[in-house]
């Protein structure tokens, strides 16, 4: 299974390429459903970096879901049924990265490891590979 | 289409929002200046009566490249329009908040800052931090009492906004500013320590499959564009040794136009000695932002020193070292990073160090006016000069800080200072494509029409334009910069988003629009502009080109002040 990963995090320019793309390929223009978050490293003169799920083995956000909406993938992290998310934020606390956003309907945006973004960062900040076994 | 405009009154603490007519004027300055027009009227810069208007684009969250926030406003410093651009993240973050504009009215009566999250607006109480003359601090500080990182913006004002100096910026990301005309002294005079705009929007675009190609195409065409590389190599900062070497870097307040040392503040003695890192504004991977980092020891301890990240471009290095007779990259640095703090605009705050330089040296003015030693080519002088500009120090200063055209008539010495239609010197001095365009361009900056191009070009090509075909040829270009300012699409990215792409890239949002009409819509908001400025008593009369930039040979070639006269008739004539 394929992963996300950060290839160099201090060639991060904050520029938020890849939060425009992880909406896109939902369909959407904007933000609001990215599961990826470029900020600055309190105040842009430290730089930015991103902040996205780093695909645990044993997520302790699905852990928390009461419906199923997380649910562990195979390769770590999760996958999001979001017909199932009742908005509850369970997960939003447990995740110890802050790598899961709330939406303003109250469900959430995380990252599921589609790699859609990659091709959209221009400095070599992501990459898509194979997650270790 | 997004239309809501949402308006805060800081007089009565309300809130509501409204739709704008975007077919006639999309977004960006059109709204801009419709909404301006609309809310301030003809009131006075500094009273209750001003309106601040943020606006952004019709492609600001759609695609890359569109993320400047156009911010207008009655100005305290020329009188008439307003108009400034930002980067950053505060277009996105307005975009994604679910506004085409922000728009501030009236006047809180205690110290106040704001915040916009999404549908909801708070009014918090800044009476706290109003003092707090460090920009970057109340950033700082308002940054971790607020949520929403990485999808905010948190524009404020340092100690010049307070004290209502009429070039006081807005900052906004540290690195970027609504710097040119005043709107920190706006936000000074309505209470306004800082507006905070967060959002995480979603919009749906009308063609999903449309709307994705378009968006590679866009991205394909900046990731793989040639000339985007002296942006984000050198940045604009590869100015300085050209413009030396062809006798167009204004200096020492533009007695020379050639400086001696240049080599040591050039872009490439700036990415060799300092350049630390660079950042984007958000939704845009060229990455423009140069960000310098200097290490300063504290001269009481050994072995302590801070490191400062300063942000340069070449319009800083212009007149805060050129202008100023300083020649070293650290010490260019050091003034900019003074003056970003105290929320100065560095344009306007370098020619004024200038002419009171010039003024002081032939003895219209004496230390008891400086306090300082100002001399060419000394930066301790001038930084400590900075302090008594942002807080009004005495009597000179305040006229200082009502911008170098007030303080010239007051003191003396009006043939050496460099305004132009009452907003100090943009940092290009290469003829009359220049000088006129920066008197008629709507907002007296070197942006408008792009005459340092112009001359640039014609001089290359060896040719001459009388004066009506230079004005018609300068209008023209203003014009069409109307289109870009409307979408909010980054200057630097002119040649990606022509008139044909344009109307290509509106398709899958939902609306058919031509180029012939875009067009049409771009000269519709170059005459609105005109009308309104009229409206608040700008004319021709009031203008005039400083004795001291028509001394100065430009490309080679002297100038004369009937070329400039017949120029202004004509523009008075044909356009206002
Ligand atoms: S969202 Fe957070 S907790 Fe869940 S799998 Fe990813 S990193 Fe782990
Ligand atoms: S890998 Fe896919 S889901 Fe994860 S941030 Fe990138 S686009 Fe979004
Ligand atoms: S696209 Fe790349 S450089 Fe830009 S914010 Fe995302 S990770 Fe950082």
């Amino acid at each position: 299974m394929m992963r996300l990963r950060a290839k160099d995090l201090d060639r991060c320019v904050g520029c938020q390429l890849c939060m425009y793309a992880c909406s896109r390929r939902q369909g959407k223009i904007g933000t609001e459903h990215s599961g990826i978050l470029a900020v600055s490293l309190s105040g842009f003169e430290r730089g930015a970096t991103v902040i996205f799920c780093r695909a645990c083995e044993r997520p302790p956000c699905a852990e928390v879901c009461p419906t199923g909406a997380l649910v562990p993938r195979k390769g770590g992290g999760v996958r999001y049924a979001e017909s199932r998310c009742m908005g509850c934020g369970n997960c939003v606390d447990a995740c110890t990265l802050g790598a899961i956003f709330r939406r303003r309907d109250g469900k959430v945006s995380v990252c599921v490891h589609c790699g859609y973004c990659v091709s959209f960062c221009a400095h070599g900040v992501l990459e898509y590979s194979e997650a270790e076994a | 289409m997004r239309s809501r405009v949402l308006f805060i009154n800081l007089s009565s603490y309300e809130h509501w929002s409204e739709d704008f007519e975007v077919e006639e004027w999309l977004g960006g300055v059109g709204a801009g200046i419709r909404l301006l027009r609309e809310h301030a009227g003809r009131a006075e810069p500094l009273s209750e009566g001003n309106a601040v208007v943020l606006s952004t684009g019709q492609f600001t969250p759609a695609y890359p490249m569109a993320s400047k926030c156009v911010g207008m406003f009655r100005s305290p410093l020329t009188g008439t329009l307003g108009e400034s651009h930002a980067g950053g993240r505060v277009a996105t973050s307005i975009a994604n908040a679910g506004y085409l504009a922000v728009v501030i009215l009236g006047r809180a009566e205690e110290p106040v800052y704001v915040v916009v999250e999404n549908d909801r607006v708070h009014f918090r109480d800044a009476r706290a931090i109003w003092r707090v003359r460090d920009s970057i601090v109340v950033g700082r500080i308002i940054a971790k009492r607020e949520g929403g990182a990485g999808v905010r913006s948190v524009l404020r004002i340092g100690a010049a906004g307070c004290s209502m100096v009429r070039y006081a910026c807005v900052n906004t990301e540290t690195y970027r500013h609504f710097g040119r005309l005043g709107m920190g002294a706006v936000f000074g005079s309505k209470n306004l320590k800082a507006l905070v705009i967060s959002g995480r929007g979603s919009f749906t675009p009308e063609r999903l499959s449309c709307y994705r190609r378009i968006y590679r195409e866009i991205f394909s065409r900046i990731t793989s564009w040639k000339e985007a590389k002296k942006y984000y190599t050198l940045g604009t900062a590869a100015n300085v040794q050209p413009l030396n070497e062809m006798r167009s870097l204004p200096s020492l307040n533009l007695r020379q136009t050639h400086l001696e040392g240049a080599e040591n503040i050039s872009g490439e003695a700036f990415a060799e000695r300092v350049l630390g890192r660079r950042v984007a504004c958000s939704h845009c991977p060229v990455a423009c932002i140069h960000i310098g980092a200097l290490r300063v020891p504290y001269g009481d301890e050994p072995y302590f020193y801070k490191t400062l990240m300063v942000g340069y471009d070449y319009e800083l290095i212009y007149s805060l070292g050129s202008m100023l007779g300083i020649r070293s990259a650290g010490e260019v640095l050091r003034l900019i990073n003074q003056v970003e703090r105290l929320g100065m605009d560095a344009i306007s705050a370098g020619v004024a160090l200038a002419w009171a330089t010039e003024a002081l040296e032939r003895r219209l003015v004496s230390r008891r006016e400086t306090i300082e030693e100002l001399k060419f080519g000394r930066v301790e002088g001038y930084i400590k000069a900075t302090e008594h500009l942002a807080s009004g120090a005495n009597e000179f200063y305040r006229a200082l800080g009502m911008g170098v055209e007030h303080a010239s008539k007051i003191y003396g010495g009006e043939e050496f200072a460099l305004s132009f239609g009452g907003n100090e010197m943009p940092g290009y001095c290469t003829g009359y494509g220049s000088y006129i365009g920066y008197l008629i361009g709507s907002r007296h900056s070197h942006l408008d029409a792009g005459g340092y191009e112009l001359d640039q070009k014609l001089a290359k090509e060896g040719k001459e334009l009388s004066p009506e075909e230079l004005v018609d040829t300068l209008v023209r270009r203003e014009v069409e910069k109307q289109l870009l300012s409307t979408l909010v699409v980054c200057f630097f990215a002119r040649s990606i988003y022509t008139p044909e792409l344009v109307a290509t890239a509106f398709e899958p949002l939902g609306m058919e629009v031509s180029p012939g009409e875009l067009m049409q819509i771009a000269e519709r908001i170059y005459a609105e502009k005109q009308r309104y400025r009229g409206e608040l008593g700008f004319s021709m009369d009031r203008l005039r080109v400083p004795e001291r930039a028509l001394k100065q040979e430009a490309l080679g070639r002297s100038l004369s002040r009937e070329y400039v006269e017949r120029a202004l008739r004509y523009f008075a004539e044909r356009y206002l």
